[in-house]
């Protein structure tokens, strides 16, 4: 058994403001070289966990070690470990590009020839080189979280904070910043995300927990996640009225379509039930035209486990319905 | 390197990155030269006979020999509402809460604004010092009293300039820190810097005979001028050092709570 290093561990995390609960009980624990998505809705208390990890703010209670040193007693050991990208960019609008980043430079005391080379450097890989003498305010959004996360950057941090750092970027932004984070784990660095997208925390996490109302109601991987909630089916589409006919007639425990001949057969996917279905169809010589597999996604997931900011929990069908809608 | 010299090269990286500021965006300097030269202008040339009458013979003749140190600690009091402006912007933007995650000194972000203010502030007080040269102010004082004059503007600078970043520091928006140091910048007129306290009437009389900028003026009056200074410079400089150090304990208590 190999025994896992963490970078980052928390235990019954509280903070309150005032009487207002924020984070209730907290308990965490991200391994060295991983990605770990915090996955929750707005005002669940994702920011708030975030700025306690890296120094910004004292937890009432709780206990917690970043890179092995606990940030309360012992800030600067902390600090000169991790990166933090947060929500809002953290760039200098009075300085060009390039001036944030040797900045950054400056601080962490690299020297003029080393600060050089790393801006340099840092502005190529970010794809920043030709706005290096423009100021952040002529940027595009995409442009300055790709700097703030150069500038984060700068000091080779071997924890890296990023509090939702693709909320209100395009697409593509948003692929390019991921593709970003992949390449700094395939470094090995530590990735502690907070993400209210379920498809970044699908893409990007080895582990995902889901934070509602200031803990967490679920934790694993995305695989994980998505076993905990029902909606896994097999639809079957047919052209011929007759074959939906028969079909509707001989199957049980599935809701079907009668305007689009479709039926929807709850499955967990596996090849054996789909070639137990197949099979039947055969025997029965029923052709259907088209079979699509659904598994659950994380938006299942989502729904399932998270209110509203003042609603009461989704059951899984009011979860199905919402989806509807949403569509 | 030592905690010190570390605390020492970010403070001056912040210093850099505030004059950096300064020079690209003077839109918050400017008026604390301007502001100044226009009431020296108004002052002199406009009230300046009606007033240098009331003034009498302690002023040498020429009002403007009176006026002028009044005029001078004026661009001291306007430096302030840039700073405190300019400490307010920097902690409302993303960048502060980015140096507070960074192993650098935690009063390096406050010394870099003090220490810019303090250097812009001092050039302004050397160009108004200018403008009222033109306009005729003849100080008589020795090299070592214009030594003294440069040493008391830089106390006065300093301790207006953390009482401004303080006030910077707790004010919730750019508009509020704009406006906190506005009392100081009325402070002069309530002392003795554009006419004796002695001619005002006896409430505002005793307010302006306890208030700091009075000693200050006097002080600064009887370096450039020779009149009698007493215990006035003792009692400015007792202010000037009692106000940085309630200046700095709130802006670093500010800084650190929030």
């Amino acid at each position: 058994m190999t025994t896992t290093r963490h970078a980052i561990t928390a235990s019954g995390l509280r903070k309150a403001y005032g009487a207002h609960v924020v984070l209730d009980g907290l308990d965490l624990a991200v391994a060295e070289g991983t990605v770990y998505a915090l996955l929750g809705p707005n005002g669940a208390g994702k920011t708030t966990t975030v700025q306690i990890l890296s120094t910004l703010s004292a937890a009432d209670t709780g206990d917690i070690r970043v890179g092995g040193h606990d940030p309360v007693r012992d800030p600067r050991a902390v600090r000169a470990q991790i990166g933090v990208t947060g929500q809002f960019a953290a760039v200098d609008g009075k300085l060009t590009g390039e001036e944030n980043l040797l900045l950054m430079a400056d601080l962490h005391h690299l020297g003029k020839r080393e600060g050089r080379r790393r801006t340099t450097e840092l502005l190529e890989r970010f794809g920043l080189t030709d706005a290096a003498s423009k100021l952040p305010s002529a940027y595009s959004g995409g442009m300055r979280r790709r700097l703030d996360l150069a500038m984060t950057l700068v000091g080779e941090p071997r924890i890296i904070f990023l509090d939702e750092p693709t909320t209100g970027l395009d697409p593509r932004s948003r692929h390019a910043m991921w593709q970003i984070v992949r390449e700094l784990v395939a470094d090995g660095v530590t990735v502690f995300l907070s993400t209210q997208y379920l498809e970044e925390a699908d893409q990007l996490a080895d582990r995902i927990g889901v934070l509602n109302e200031g803990r967490l109601v679920a934790e694993g991987t995305a695989d994980e996640l998505k076993r905990l909630v029902p909606g896994g089916h097999v639809r079957l589409r047919f052209e011929d009225p007759a074959a939906y006919e028969r079909a509707t007639r001989a199957l049980t425990g599935m809701t079907h379509d009668d305007e689009a001949l479709t039926l929807q057969i709850p499955s967990d996917g596996s090849t054996r039930e789909l070639k137990a279905l197949l099979d039947w169809l055969e025997v029965e010589s029923i052709e259907a035209e088209r079979l699509t597999v659904h598994t659950p996604d994380l938006d299942d997931v989502f729904f399932a486990l998270t209110t509203e900011p003042s609603g009461a929990p989704h059951s899984a069908e009011a979860s199905a319905a919402q989806k509807a809608t949403l569509r | 390197m030592s905690t010190f010299s570390y605390a020492v090269a970010d403070s001056a990286t912040m210093l850099r990155r505030n004059l950096k500021h300064a020079v690209r965006y003077p839109s918050m300097t400017i008026p604390v030269v301007a502001i100044p030269v226009v009431m020296l202008l108004l002052f002199v040339y406009v009230f300046g006979n009606a007033l240098g009458a009331g003034v009498g013979p302690g002023a040498h003749g020429h009002y403007v020999d009176y006026v002028a140190p009044g005029i001078i600690l004026m661009a001291t009091t306007y430096g302030s509402i840039s700073v405190a402006v300019s400490v307010c912007a920097d902690m409302t933007e993303g960048i502060v809460n980015r140096f507070r995650t960074l192993s650098i000194s935690r009063a390096a972000v406050l010394n870099g604004h003090v220490l810019g203010g303090v250097i812009q502030t001092l050039l302004s007080v050397v160009l108004v010092v200018g403008a009222a040269l033109l306009t005729g102010f003849r100080p008589h004082a020795t090299a070592l009293d214009w030594l003294a004059t440069a040493g008391l503007l830089t106390l006065v600078v300093v301790a207006l300039t953390w009482l401004a970043a303080a006030m910077g520091l707790r004010a919730k928006t750019v508009e509020a820190a704009s406006n906190a140091p506005f009392p100081l910048t009325f402070l002069p007129f309530l002392g003795s810097a554009i006419v004796p306290t002695d001619s005002m009437p006896t409430a505002v009389r005793w307010f302006a005979e306890y208030q700091p900028f009075t000693p200050i003026t006097d002080t600064l009056r009887g370096l450039l001028m020779g009149t009698e200074i007493g215990n006035s410079g003792i009692i400015a400089v007792a202010w000037c050092l009692g106000l940085t150090v309630l200046g700095y304990f709130r802006a670093r208590s500010a800084y650190d709570k929030a």
